[in-house]
């Protein structure tokens, strides 16, 4: 706990991560507006809704990201293990914080998308509820969501050391390489389980899927498990390196 | 209190620390010395746990510094003033490294105050100066009121005042029973603060020893005698078998007491126009020591060569070589 309030007191110290902040907010709203507004919203969805949260994730994995390249970048991380030599509760404490964050950042900025659209549209086609337990996963999933994306973003971070690779890795992957890989035949079949494609069956329709895909739970363990085998990467390396 | 065994590092097939043993103790000043790319740097932060070693260990209080619990209220440091995060603030850097060790937030203000950062605490620390950073870095330092201090080049670009007073503090610590160890490769330097030298060279050990026995065994004396008829006087020294060093207008004898001298010219029958003791210069002594395991040496300044004018042992051509290895 002593640990995760330092790491607290360091990320609250320095500006970019309220720009972070500030910066996923305006992009889960944004796009809810985007839903919401036009034709008196007849096509809002949850979905639709929600689609700048999963920008805004992209965005709090820079933010996660860089919370331990900027150290190594500034020499901070010394000092940092100087205070707290056990490197195993420095990586810790600074996932379980950014992994808070994450939960509540996510959360909320889904509930707030989702309201906004609602409020937005007039007269929507599919009548904009959360009633059923699917309807909420849709939504507060992102908070899991979030929290996960961020644990892997401080590993990825951990592993590189270095914020313009990091912020690369991270934003590229889901965007780019995970819809490659889905191009290519055969290996292709498996692209619905690598980390992103699976951690947004978390947040979509039950019934949606195509049948090769995890189902939502699976796919919340299958990011789970990858954001997992990061960490003990950045763990092994962390250790093994001088500072 | 900081026990140093058999500690080596080796990077590839480089040896940058090679078998290094040595104590520091309490109430003393302890000058960690060598020339840059000794492994100075490389040994303190072994100590500290930032890098494993090779071989051998570092013990603090008997116990590795990995081990230690609030490292910070047992040992300060202050390796490189640098690692700050310049849009954080003085008093947010404090803080952060007080909460990590359970430090009382009040601890923070009073060392700000001690080292006269107070009226800009609150101001990004990547816009001071880097005296003000180096008072930052020895503000973080002394955060835990730790019993063993280690500094890394400390005066390293600060003014005289800076230097001063950089000086004065580590004098004050050891005198409050604190051990203190300060790295440099200035020997002047070290001769005004240590009590204790530990001397390294191509990361061995050259000497340990105190820093009074290490001036007067290292540096050699010498007599400067003039006279009108130096030619006479050259055969009548040689013909007593002392060492001489021809000079421009003069003759430089080396290791020999002043009478003798004195006496060997009166018997010759020879007239002196100066016969003066002098005591060689520290860092010609320093040079020496450490000549044979210089990794890069600047050609003027080996032994034999014409005696160094600056106090500083950095040539044009050898600094940055100190620091990170990688």
């Amino acid at each position: 706990m002593t640990l995760v309030n330092a790491e607290r007191i360091k990320l609250a110290s320095t500006r970019s991560p309220y720009w972070c902040l500030v910066a996923i907010l305006v992009a889960g709203l944004g796009f809810a507006v985007i839903n919401g507004l036009p034709d008196s919203g007849q096509g809002a969805s949850i979905g639709g809704a929600l689609l700048g949260a999963t920008i805004g994730m992209s965005i709090f994995m820079v933010l996660a990201a860089l919370s331990i390249t900027t150290e190594y970048r500034f020499g901070t991380i010394r000092s940092t293990f100087l205070a707290a030599p056990k490197r195993f509760n420095v990586l810790l404490a600074k996932s379980v914080l950014v992994g808070v964050i994450g939960l509540v950042v996510g959360s909320v900025v889904a509930l707030a998308a989702f309201y906004l659209t609602k409020a937005l549209a007039a007269s929507p086609i599919m009548p904009m509820e959360l009633s059923t337990g699917d309807e909420w996963r849709q939504v507060l999933g992102y908070g899991p969501l979030f929290a996960i994306a961020g644990v892997m973003a401080v590993s990825v971070g951990t592993i590189l050391r270095q914020s313009a690779g990091a912020v690369a890795i991270l934003l590229l992957w889901p965007l780019l390489i995970e819809r490659l890989v889905s191009l290519i035949p055969t290996v292709g079949d498996y692209a619905p389980w690598l980390p992103f494609a699976a951690g947004q069956q978390f947040v979509s329709a039950a019934g949606t899927q195509n049948p090769d895909a995890p189902t939502p739970f699976q796919g919340l363990l299958v990011f789970a498990a990858w954001a997992l085998l990061l960490w003990l990467i950045a763990l092994f390396l962390l250790k093994k390196r001088d500072a | 209190m900081i026990e140093v065994i058999g500690l080596t590092k080796q990077y590839g097939s480089a040896t940058v620390v090679n078998d290094l043993s040595f104590t520091v103790r309490k109430g003393t000043v302890t000058g960690f010395l060598g020339p840059n790319g000794a492994g100075k740097s490389t040994t303190m932060r072994m100590i500290l746990g930032l890098d494993t070693p090779t071989k051998g260990r570092a013990l603090i209080f008997g116990e590795p510094y990995d081990n230690l619990s609030k490292p910070l209220t047992k040992v300060g440091s202050l390796l490189d003033a640098n690692w700050i995060h310049p849009n954080r603030s003085a008093r947010s850097h404090l803080r952060f490294l007080a909460a990590t060790n359970n430090i009382n937030a009040k601890r923070v203000d009073k060392v700000l105050d001690t080292v006269g950062l107070t009226k800009v605490a609150g101001r990004a620390a990547g816009k001071f100066s880097l005296g003000m950073k180096q008072r930052l870095g020895l503000a973080a330092a002394l955060l835990g009121d730790p019993q063993i201090l280690i500094f890394d080049e400390p005066v390293n670009g600060l003014d005289p005042e800076g230097i001063f007073w950089i000086r004065t503090l580590m004098k004050d610590l050891a005198a409050e029973g604190r051990a203190v160890l300060v790295s440099s490769h200035l020997m002047s330097e070290m001769a005004l603060t240590a009590d204790h030298l530990i001397v390294i060279g191509a990361g061995k050990l050259i000497a340990d020893s105190s820093t009074a026995d290490f001036i007067a065994r290292s540096t050699r004396a010498s007599v400067r005698v003039r006279s009108p008829q130096l030619a006479q006087l050259r055969v009548a020294l040689q013909e007593a078998g002392l060492e001489i060093t021809d000079l421009d207008d003069a003759l430089e004898v080396n290791e020999a007491p002043i009478e003798q001298i004195g006496d060997i010219a009166f018997r010759a029958g020879l007239p002196l126009h100066e016969l003066a003791g002098q005591s060689g210069s520290l860092e010609q002594a320093f040079i020496r020591l450490t000549a044979d395991s210089v990794e890069y040496s600047d050609p003027g300044g080996g032994p034999g060569g014409p005696p160094l004018a600056s106090p500083s042992f950095d040539a044009p051509g050898n600094a940055q070589l100190e620091g990170d290895p990688r």
